[in-house]
Parts: structure tokens; sequence; C-alpha cells
């Protein structure tokens, strides 16, 4: 059904001017040789022919049929119409077949296919086009790409036909053509063309020297585009992993900086505003599907409250009781994380639960060919900075930063002055907790939402802890981010897992240099 | 003159302490061996394999709550990676084990299935050896030693201690764990080693080999007992005590408590390793899962059941924390996280020292 709809929108919109086609050319697309289509298809792609390309996504949709006699004609609904001339078949064939294509001539198509595209109205399809032109571009479409060229008057379409062009002719038999080809794509940054460029600095199959060394040196800055681009593509994968670890060490260095525990179920509360988010999706969903994009946004405070909430409760209730007993707090808190991951499978089921991205973080921008940023993670690094500057704001300027502040640095001496170290406490730790909330909700984002996904994070994050240095902002942005960067640069170097296992050694050695972190707190203190 | 080594080391065990213990031997190296190996099937006295097996496997368990003990109880250093330093026992004698298949593997090759599911041609180098029990042996001490050596040897020099000392240790097998589980490295990935056939040349699963591994588990706890003992009331076992109660002091006194630490926490690591090759073949399975922090946390948790600071008390701890668990995950599935977490919660909230702790204050109570 489908497919008959397309042809008949196809037929409409061919009928006009189907009797500009050559009616050799397009008997000839039914012939039984590969090569006599292929030559075929060659001969309509250069046409420059709108009608052209309706046939062609005809015959690529296997619509365009055939009779026995070689006649060829489309048959929207009930009624033959000539392929050539659009005149309407009466009476229409008995005996017909679509016609058959095999891989090779399926790419042919879709060369020609993106060749007549190019000389399309509409700027995303010349765009798109474009695109699909930078590999496999054969010297038959040096013509129409020449037209389309000439016709363009975007700058940044004009240079991928450029390229593509250039790619075209690099078969040309004119040295003169081959060279000035090489020349323009020593410009593109693009892994495929380096191998299009391979064979042309070969003795045996490029007779012109001028060509040859022209070819080199094109490969040679072809590649120093790729290492540049490769290099930015990790330093952003390295900038967006190490936001991720801040979010999940930001709350773990006030709690552990004030309150000198480590909490284990900080995982738990990173999955906790995960669920949240998944959660404020599904409401979305029921709810209000119209607003269903901006469900993110609506998670961000619910999921800070909820696992702030969360937090509290285990401070007042668990980890108080504990104070002065850091080794028990740790064992009791992983106890409490047990039990939030048995909790969330017994609400949720052990599966994982699908978030969806709004439609505004997916895709990415493509900063240069092979490089492209993803919305998501670009998302998530403003995030980061959006969340870092509220708790700036938060510790600098507000009351309940100044008592967290006293508290971290000397706790007997803040109580003495009149600070509630109570309250405090467990609004630090709440404040802690929400933190963990708002990174589970930019985790959703790129992350599997499960019961146990939290465990994996904890490690990471006092790693960032101890590394920033104690109930340090600063050390903690800067831990998180070259944690992120070094942890990237040696994936990319010798895979995740020595990479994982060198960042632990890294910071080994590190911390017998600097015990006291990155960024120690200036002034006496005495241990016991 | 100077009492003899082996004296001291004897005496250091009190009356009442080897009465208990040769109760113990006669439980476990007569009685159970011998009801499960002469005693008819059908008869209620006989102990069956499944009695033996998860027996066999708590005595191993509680050997590691012993060594965690005598490095968290003894001398406040809490270890959330002594995970790693039993499965790398386990890990070097189910090398042995592997290499003891022979030609029995289901390719038929001279080396271990998963080798030749990788295409390998020949061992690597590191399985040099691994043929002799000897060797193997050896590396059960001497690979969970060397790792304990040098890693203690670094974080104590730096005196990285409390909750970054804890955290390092569960970083340290969580790498391991992420290494072992490649397949490159050379153990077996995933599926790490299994399907033993046996050791010494005698049949892995007969009646008779699983009642020696028992009787010889049994035996290793004794000797961590007892060695147990001799450390925590020798001179040595008191330094370390006032480390744990304040560091700073001992080393204005003049003490080095680096030499301290790094020597019970070696030792600690080895004992681990003992209980993992005597684990591996009652289980019949060594796999990277045993190195997931979860596990050494648990190990945490049987010490604390039990009681700190004493040594029948993990012993205790292992058993009961495990009966539980080996009745909880068949009856209740769903339920065994929601208990141990608790149990986390509930001992170290209101049972600081453990079961021992508690009979001790019930005694106080009576007492008075």
């Amino acid at each position: 059904m489908k497919s008959t709809l397309f042809s008949l929108l196809l037929w409409f919109l061919a009928l006009p001017a189907l009797a500009a086609l050559d009616p050799g050319v397009v008997r000839q697309l039914a012939a039984e040789d590969s090569d006599d289509k292929i030559t075929a298809i060659r001969q309509l792609g250069a046409s420059g022919d709108a009608d052209a390309l309706a046939l062609l996504k005809a015959l690529a949709d296997d619509a365009l049929l055939t009779t026995p006699d070689g006649r060829v004609f489309l048959m929207p609904e009930d009624t033959a119409l000539d392929a050539a001339t659009g005149a309407a078949i009466d009476p229409a064939p008995e005996e017909y077949e679509s016609i058959s294509i095999n891989n090779r001539i399926r790419a042919e198509l879709a060369n020609a296919i993106a060749g007549l595209r190019l000389l399309s109205a509409e700027r995303a399809t010349r765009l798109a086009a474009a695109r699909e032109l930078q590999s496999n571009t054969g010297i038959e479409l040096v013509p129409i790409l020449e037209r389309a060229q000439s016709l363009e008057n975007d700058a940044a379409i004009r240079k991928l036909l450029g390229f593509a062009l250039a790619q075209a002719n690099l078969a040309s038999p004119d040295p003169a053509i081959r060279l000035a080809a090489v020349n323009v794509l020593a410009d593109s940054a693009n892994p495929a063309t380096r191998n299009l460029l391979l064979p042309l600095t070969d003795a045996a199959t490029e007779s012109d020297p001028a060509v040859r060394e022209a070819a080199a040196d094109a490969i040679r800055a072809i590649e120093s585009h790729l290492v540049i681009g490769q290099l930015l593509g990790q330093i952003f994968s390295g900038l967006s992993l190490g936001s991720i670890l801040l979010l999940a060490a930001l709350g773990l260095a006030i709690t552990y900086g004030v309150m000198g525990v480590i909490n284990m179920a900080h995982g738990e509360l990173l999955m906790i505003g995960a669920y949240t988010t998944y959660f404020i999706q599904t409401l979305f969903r029921a709810h209000l599907p119209e607003w269903l994009d901006w469900y993110v946004l609506a998670a961000i405070p619910a999921a800070f409250a909820t696992a702030a909430l969360v937090g509290m409760l285990l401070e007042r209730t668990v980890i108080r009781r504990l104070y002065g007993r850091p080794l028990e707090t740790l064992l009791a808190t992983w106890g409490l994380s047990l039990i939030l991951i048995q909790a969330a499978r017994v609400l949720f089921g052990a599966q994982n639960v699908e978030v969806a991205n709004p439609a505004w973080m997916s895709g990415g921008v493509e900063l240069m060919a092979g490089l492209v940023l993803p919305w998501n993670r670009i998302a998530i690094i403003g995030f980061t900075l959006f969340v870092l500057g509220l708790m700036w704001a938060l510790m600098q300027k507000t009351r309940l930063g100044l008592f967290v502040r006293a508290v971290t640095q000397n706790r007997p001496m803040a109580g003495c002055v009149g600070v509630p170290t109570g309250r405090v406490d467990t609004l630090a730790f709440g404040l802690g907790a929400g933190i963990a909330g708002l990174g589970g909700v930019a985790l959703s984002q790129i992350a599997n939402v499960g019961p146990d996904m939290g465990q994996g994070y904890i490690v990471d994050s006092f790693l960032v802890v101890v590394l920033g240095g104690v109930g340090q902002l600063a050390g903690a942005v800067w831990a998180a981010l070259g944690l992120g960067v070094v942890t990237k640069f040696l994936e990319g170097w010798s895979g995740a897992v020595i990479a994982k296992i060198v960042v632990l050694l890294i910071v080994i050695v590190f911390i017998q240099k600097r015990p006291q972190g990155l960024f120690a707190l200036k002034g006496r203190f005495v241990e016991n | 003159m100077r009492t003899p080594f082996i004296v001291r080391f004897l005496d250091a065990t009190p009356r009442s302490g080897w009465i208990a213990l040769g109760l113990f031997a006669a439980v476990t190296l007569v009685l159970m061996p011998a009801l499960h190996l002469f005693v008819p099937e059908d008869s209620p006295f006989h102990v069956s394999t499944y009695v033996i097996t998860l027996t066999g496997k708590i005595l191993c368990y509680a050997i590691v709550a012993v060594a965690m003990d005598l490095i968290w109880g003894y001398a406040g250093i809490l270890s959330l990676g002594h995970g790693l330093f039993f499965a790398l026992g386990g890990y070097a004698f189910g090398m042995y084990l592997m290499r003891q298949i022979g030609r029995d593997g289901s390719y038929q090759s001279d080396l271990p299935d998963f080798m030749v599911f990788l295409d390998w041609k020949e061992l690597p180098w590191y399985w040099t050896g691994s043929d002799s029990i000897l060797w193997s042996l050896f590396l059960v001490l001497a690979l969970p030693g060397l790792v304990a050596y040098v890693f203690g040897w670094f974080a104590f020099r730096s005196r990285i201690k409390g909750v970054y000392f804890s955290i390092i240790t569960q970083a340290l097998t969580f790498a391991a764990m992420l290494l072992f589980f490649r397949n490159e490295t050379g153990f077996g990935g995933n599926n790490g080693f299994t399907d033993f056939k046996r050791i010494l040349g005698y049949d892995i699963t007969a009646p008779e080999m699983r009642a020696a591994l028992f009787a010889l588990s049994a035996l290793a706890l004794m000797g961590t007992l007892v060695l147990g003992r001799y450390l925590t009331t020798s001179k040595f076992g008191r330094v370390l005590a006032a480390i744990r109660d304040a560091e700073s002091r001992v080393m204005f006194i003049g003490y080095n408590p680096l030499h301290y630490k790094l020597f019970i926490w070696t030792v600690s690591a080895m004992l681990c390793g003992i209980a993992g090759a005597l684990y591996v073949p009652q289980v019949g399975i060594i796999n990277p899962g045993e190195m997931s922090p979860a596990n050494s946390i648990e190990i945490a948790i049987w010490t604390a059941v039990g009681g700190r600071g004493t040594l029948i008390g993990p012993v205790i701890g292992a058993g009961l924390v495990n009966l539980f668990k080996s009745f909880f995950t068949v009856a209740f599935p769903e339920y065994w996280l929601f208990f141990l977490g608790a149990l986390f919660v509930a001992v170290t909230l209101w049972l600081p020292e453990g079961v021992v702790g508690l009979w001790k204050r019930l005694r106080a109570r009576r007492a008075a």
C-alpha cells in the first residue's frame, strides 16, 4: 500500500515532462547485463533532469517494471504508464516483472540520485546530497557536479561539491586536472579521501610524478587534519566524562568534607535521580505528551528534591549515629546502598528502563569532518557548569554555605561560636545528595538507567575527591576534568581496562607526592 | 636462656584454647570425614556431599574473616580488597588444576580449553611451571603476598589510612577484576577456570578427595587461629594495637608503623591466598566475580558480625552470615539483599563488637 502511494506520488511528480527522456536509454534500464544498466543509469544521472530523478528513484524502490519484450513502464494504481513518455499504455501488459538490481547497481543508483538531487531547490536536500557524494564519486558525475557547482550559491555546499568534484576528477585522464583535484582534496579532513589518494602516490597506478608528489603532500595534510580532529574529539569526550565525574563527586566532596564520612550509597543517590527522571518522563508521556520534549527540565528539580530527601533521611536515621567512626559508616552506608538497589529492583524491575533523549538533545554539531559533538554531551557539560555555579554561589554567598565551610574547617570551633552543627550536617548531606540526584538526571541522558547503575561511580568519584583535596571545590573541578581527559586519552591509546588501571596507579603514585590532594587546605591541622 | 620460638608460639594459645581446638579437630578432621565416607548414604548420620562442600566453603571463608580481623580488628586498617588476595590464591591454584585436566578437555588439547578457543598455540610465559604442584603452592602464597607487599609499601609509606585506604583497596580489586575479565589476560576471561578433573592424578569429585580437602581447610583454619593468637599476643601485636589506637603517638615514641602494618598486611593477604586455593577445588570454579568490590565488603561484614578484635569472632561471623545466605538465597532470593543490607546497618549501629561482644555483655550482666 505504502509503495503504491509512493509510486502514485512519483507519477504525479514525474508526469508533466516525462516526454523529455530518451526512450532508448530508458529501455536500456531493463537490459539483461548489469553493465548496460549501469551505463543507462549514468546517462540518466548526468542528464540533470528532474524526471530522470523520479525514474531512478522508482528503480531503486523496485517500482520500475518491464515486460518480456523490453518495454519499461510504471504502474501506479491500475494504469500502466510508459517510463520514457508518461503516456498511458492501453491495454496494460499482462506479463511483467520489476527490474532487478544488485548491490553494484544500487551503489551507482545512489550516486546518480544524489547527483540529481544536487539540483533540487531545497537547500537541505542539496546539502544531504553533497554529503552523500563525499565518497565513491565516479568520473561520470563530473558534468552534473560542475553544473551544480556553478548554480550553487551556498558556500558550505559549494565547498562540499568542490571536494566531490575533485574526487571524481581523480580518475580523469588529464594529469593537469588530476593535479588540481589532488590539491583541492588536501584541504578535506576525510579519512576516506586519504584512501582514495593512496593509489596516486604509487608509480604503478599514477604515471605523472608531479601528481604523485602532490598526492603524498595531500595525504600528509589530511593526516595532520585527522590528528587534530582526533585530539579535539578526545579532549571533548574527556571533558564530557570529567563533567559526569564532577557531578558525581561534588556531592561526595561536600559530605566527605563536612563529616569526614564516605557515603557508599552516594552512587545510589545518582540512581534515584535517574529513576526520578524516568518517572517524570512517564508522567509527561501520560498526561502532557505535547510537552514531552521538556520533561528533562521538570526532572531537574524533582530529582534534586527526591535525592535530597532520601539523603537527609539516611543522615538522620543512620549516619548521624556513627559520627567519629568513619570505617563503620562506610559499611553501614554500603548496607544502605544494597537496600536501595534491591528496592529499585522491586519497584521498577531488574531490567534497565528506557529514558529517551528529548528531540533537542539528539544529533550533534559537526565541527569538522569526522568530529561530531553530540548535543546531549554538550548539554551535560553546560549543565555541569550551571550546577557548579549554583554550588559556588551557595557555598560563598549564603549563610548555609558559610556554616558548611566553617564546620568543614573546624567542627568544635564552629560549634563554639554558635553554628548549629547538627542541622548543618543534615542540610549539607541533603545538598550533597541532591547534587548526586542532579548527576543522575545527566547520567540518564547518556547511560543505561538500571538498579545498579550507581555502583560504578563510587570508586571514580572518590578518586576525584582524593585527588582534589578534601572540601575543595576548585580541587574537585580540576581533578574531575583532569581524570576525565587523561582517561579518554589512555583509552584511545590502550583500551578502556588498561586505562582504568593506569589511572588508578597514577592516583596512587600522586598521593605519594601530595597526600593532601591537589589543593590542600591552608593552615595547621592535627590528626587524631 | 631465651625460650625457643616454637614454645613461645604454642604457648600463646592458652590451655582452654587448645582444648577448643582439639574438639574442633576431632569434629572436622575425624568425625565429619568419617561420617561422609563410611556411613551409607541412606543412614540419618550420613554427612552428604552438599554439607561437606558447604561447610568446607565456610571454613575457607572463616580463614579469610580471621585474616581480615588481623588487619582490621587488630591494626585498624579496613581493607575492602581482600577478595582480590583470595581470588589470586584461587587463580594460582586454579592454573595447576587447569593443567591437570590434561587432554580431557572438550578440545582434547594440551592447552586449557579457553586458550584453544582463543586460538593460542602455546602457554603464555606466566603459566610456566603451572603443572608442578609445588610451584603452584608457592604461587598461592607468593602472588597475594607480593601484590599486598608492593601495594602496602606504597600506601603505608605515604600514610594513607582510614577511609582513603579502604577506598583505594576497593579500587585495586575493581581494577584487577576488569583486568581478569579480559580474555587476553590469559586466565579464562569471564568464565574463569572450571571443569577441574583431578589433583595429583586423583579424581577431584571422589568422596575421599572431598573429605581430604575439607580436613585440609579445617587444618588451615586452626593454623590461622594459632598463628593469629601468637601474633596478637606478642610484643608485635601490642605495637600493632597501639598503632591502631594512636598512630602519631607510636611514631613519637620511636616506632616506625610502616613495618608493622606492612607485615600484618602481607600475612593477612597470604592467609587469604591459602583460603582461596582451598576454596577453588571444593566449589569447582574461580572467576573474576570473586574480585568484585561487593564480595570484599562482605568479608568485612563477616568479621563485624562475629566481633572484631577477637579471633573466634570472625569464625562465628563467617559461619553465621554464610549459613543465613545459603538459606535465604534459596528460600527468599528477593529478600537476601534487604537482609544483608540491614545486617550491615544493624551490626554497625547496635552490635559494634559483634556476636562475641554481645555474649560478653550478657555474661557480665548475669555476673553482676
